[in-house]
């Protein structure tokens, strides 16, 4: 009895020390900006490397620059466990912290963006959803807080079947061919299928569909089925986590040549090539920013944060694809709030503000040279009407140590995807009693 | 001293039935339905209605439902989440194709879907029993998140298989579904479906039917010799159990959510539920409100405890001993009370009772 006193004791005590009022944020000139990452959970070893760039990039603003314009970014950290639930929890966990709340929220998780998107707009915070997340959300007509930039899953797929087109030498060669896609079964992986079907009746492939069930260990009986009976001329994935180093495997295993097997931009990094071993050389993936750590900030990194302790992560891991694309995501985000801040003074924003900065963001090649990112990521420009911009990828090829860039900057067939988002947006604003906004032309 | 029951004396048949017997019982109701509806709106955050109240309620009424199959009549269940998903996207497809239902009502036909759904896979427990009837439960959980991802229909043919839900009022312009509506108003409609559901789950378990659900439950040959039909029973077991999933996934979807996939109410939200009743108690109504509040609340509490008193600086190993204490805690509560929280909270009353001169 003593020990269930105590323990009940314990769980009293706990409840009302949590629910002690939060101390407010110091009420200094500070930008908050949620960064909601996984560091736990089954996607945790690729959350972690991309949680690692967005904080080393957003302390190497404070340290070498003191902040946007002065305005130092005091970011915090929400383990969402890639969880729904768990991703609206941390949302409104972090929603009204700093000074003026939460500049913007990037959830890092399709299902979480879905999840975020309405609360968002009745809470007037943009979300940055950056290559993944609900694709029609570019229209920026239908959704004024969403951002989808670079290039969304669609524009994607688009660009990998442009590049299987020149690999087989000229889009008109496509007629007949096979191509198999293997997806993570949710809303995350069947994304890419309705594109697809769309640019078979186009050009005449034959498309067939594997899905593989959350967390994809288990995928013997789909590449028994690609390998050996349908044999595909070309495999496309769209898996994330474990299911793309288990699928590289089974793809090994029944014989499947890798460099007919690309990923998309999820399913290509050091995490899921490395378990694979050998057996993954010559495995291909799209990617929309540059793999390594040979950019200038990237030395810069180095010598404001690592040779200092105080980087986020390890430093041997710093340049890997992930850890990239979180930089690509806080370089965004900074640049949007720049931009904000050129209209609105250099002062804390609030997030309707900062949306206001994305939707004029112009990221030019210049601007990308002086932040030492040249070449990293292709210029990028949001108006009021588009919010994705439909960024080109580039294929990678795994050659058992590193990322090889082997293709050319490929822009999606915005012709045949910028329609489908306009109609899809189009009748979720119907389904929900939404009036389209007004953009100004030009 | 304070909690005896001593001198209330019960002079009618309706007072002696009543469900809280003693004044201070009725008193204490009282005072949590007051903080509930009054004192919760007014002084709770956004926070604390939304992202705290909202999930808890909707577990709750889960909870409820599986402990009415479970707890009740013994039919031990893993479908939990299949039957929430269920509610879930009926509620959808109505809405949607009848824009002009009113809210009480798309919940109510889609509870009423998902009770027929419910009856379905529970003809397997006329045969069978214990844990092979989980398996065959199990059975409804894949398949109903199978049908759902798998049929576009069921989505409206979206290219993610998401369903959002449409905005809907309550009465006038008081939304309870889609971004106008206010925090308040979710909350106080959640709060007033839950607590009319569980009043009528607490008197259906005193009504023949639940004394039938529980013959059956502890002994089946025995209760069909006295007269109680084992089919009609159990599927109304069924039945009502997966109508009360049903409206807490139509609510989950609707009204916490807005817009959620089918992966949404996998396999682990059918244990997440079983773990509620299992630490709440089985066979109690108020259990489940505790499992409840146990299982979705305590990892909140935990994980914002331990980052703000600074025990944890990243957030990664605030995360990694949540999981740990609440795995211990559970142990810890199996162990010293394997009849869960009920009855803790039971003996806690039977000890008031005598105290301060215990014997």
């Amino acid at each position: 009895m003593t020990w269930k006193s105590l323990s009940l004791g314990l769980a009293a005590g706990a409840m009302v020390l949590a629910a002690l009022p939060e101390l407010s944020a110091a009420q200094e000139k500070v930008q908050f900006i949620p960064s909601l990452v996984y560091r736990t959970g089954p996607y945790g070893p690729n959350g972690e490397p991309f949680a690692n760039g967005v904080a080393d990039y957003y302390n190497l603003v404070n340290e070498r620059d003191g902040g946007i314009n002065g305005v130092r970014i005091m970011f915090e950290e929400c383990d969402t466990q890639y969880n729904n639930d768990k991703g609206v929890e941390c949302y409104e966990r972090l929603k009204n912290k700093g000074p003026t709340g939460a500049a913007i929220f990037s959830p890092l998780s399709t299902g979480i963006t879905y999840a975020l998107i309405e609360r968002a707009l009745a809470d007037k915070i943009p979300i940055f959803s950056m290559g993944y997340g609900r694709t029609d959300a570019a229209y920026g007509r239908v959704f004024p807080h969403v951002f989808t930039v670079p290039a969304s899953y669609w524009s994607q797929a688009t660009s990998i079947i442009q590049y299987i087109g020149a690999q087989e030498g000229g889009m008109d060669k496509l007629k007949g061919k096979k191509i198999a896609l293997v997806y993570h079964d949710s809303a995350y992986g069947k994304e890419p299928i309705t594109t697809l079907q769309k640019l078979k009746d186009m050009f005449g492939y034959e498309l067939s569909l594997f899905a593989v069930a959350h967390p994809g260990l288990e995928q013997k009986a789909t590449w028994l089925e690609i390998g050996r009976r349908l044999r595909p001329n070309w495999v496309v994935m769209w898996g994330w986590g474990v299911m793309n180093s288990t699928a590289i495997k089974e793809a090994a295993a029944v014989g499947y040549p890798m460099e007919r097997f690309i990923g998309n931009w999820w399913s290509g990094s050091e995490n899921d090539v490395k378990p694979a071993g050998d057996a993954a050389i010559g495995y291909k993936s799209a990617n929309f920013h540059g793999a390594g750590a040979d950019w200038p900030v990237h030395r810069d990194i180095f010598t404001y944060l690592y040779d200092k302790g105080k980087g986020a992560g390890q430093r041997d891991r710093v340049g890997e694809v992930l850890y990239n694309r979180g930089i690509a995501n806080a370089v965004i985000v900074t640049e949007a709030i720049r931009t904000a801040q050129a209209m609105y003074g250099a002062r804390p924003l609030t997030g309707w503000e900062v949306r206001d900065g994305f939707e004029k963001l112009d990221l030019t090649a210049e601007r990308l040279k002086e932040l030492g990112l040249e070449g990293f990521m292709q210029p990028i420009k949001v108006t009021c009407e588009d919010h994705e911009g439909g960024g080109p990828v580039y294929i990678q090829q795994w050659d058992g140590k590193k990322w090889q860039r082997i293709s050319d900057w490929i822009p999606p067939m915005r012709d045949v995807v910028w329609p489908m988002m306009v109609e899809s947006a189009t009748a979720y604003a119907k389904e929900k009693g939404i009036a389209l906004r007004d953009c100004p032309q030009g | 001293m304070i909690y005896r029951e001593t001198g209330q004396f019960k002079a009618s048949y309706a007072a002696d039935q009543a469900i809280f017997r003693l004044v201070e019982d009725r008193i204490g109701m009282g005072a949590i339905l007051f903080l509930a509806f009054v004192v919760m709106p007014l002084v709770g955050s956004q926070y604390w209605l939304e992202t705290i109240m909202l999930p808890f309620l909707i577990y709750s009424l889960a909870a409820i439902g599986l402990n009415l199959l479970t707890g009740y009549a013994g039919q031990l269940s893993l479908g939990t989440g299949g039957f929430m998903a269920c509610g879930a996207f009926s509620a959808y497809k109505l809405a949607t194709a009848f824009p002009d239902l009113h809210v009480l009502l798309v919940l109510v036909l889609a509870g009423s879907i998902t009770a027929a759904v419910g009856i379905l896979f529970g003809l397997p427990s006329l045969r069978i029993k214990g844990f092979y009837l989980a398996v065959a439960t199990l059975a409804a959980q894949f398949f109903l998140l199978w049908l759902f991802n798998r049929v576009p229909w069921f989505t409206n043919y979206s290219s993610s298989g998401v369903i959002s839900a449409p905005p809907l009022a309550i009465f006038g312009d008081i939304w309870v579904t889609g971004f106008e509506a206010t925090p308040v108003a979710k909350y106080l409609f959640t709060l007033s479906l839950v607590s009319i559901l569980a009043l009528a789950a607490k008197n259906m378990t005193r009504l023949k039917i639940g004394r039938a659900w529980m013959a059956i439950r502890d002994m089946d040959i025995a209760a069909e010799i006295i007269g109680i039909r084992p089919m009609t029973t159990k599927l109304s077991a069924f039945a009502i159990s997966s109508f009360y999933c049903g409206i807490a996934g139509a609510l989950w979807a609707f009204v916490y959510t807005g817009a959620v996939e089918a992966l949404a109410f996998e396999i682990n939200v059918s244990f997440r539920v079983l773990f509620m009743i299992i630490i709440g108690g089985l066979g109690t109504i108020c259990g489940s409100f505790m499992g409840a509040a146990f299982i979705v609340l305590l990892p909140i509490f935990l994980n914002n405890t331990l980052l703000a008193l600074g025990l944890a600086e990243a957030v990664a190993l605030a995360s990694h001993l949540e999981a740990m204490i609440m795995g211990a805690l559970i142990i810890f509560f199996l162990i010293v009370e394997p009849h869960g929280l009920a009855r803790l909270w039971q003996i806690l009353k039977e000890k008031l009772r005598r105290w301060p001169f215990p014997y």
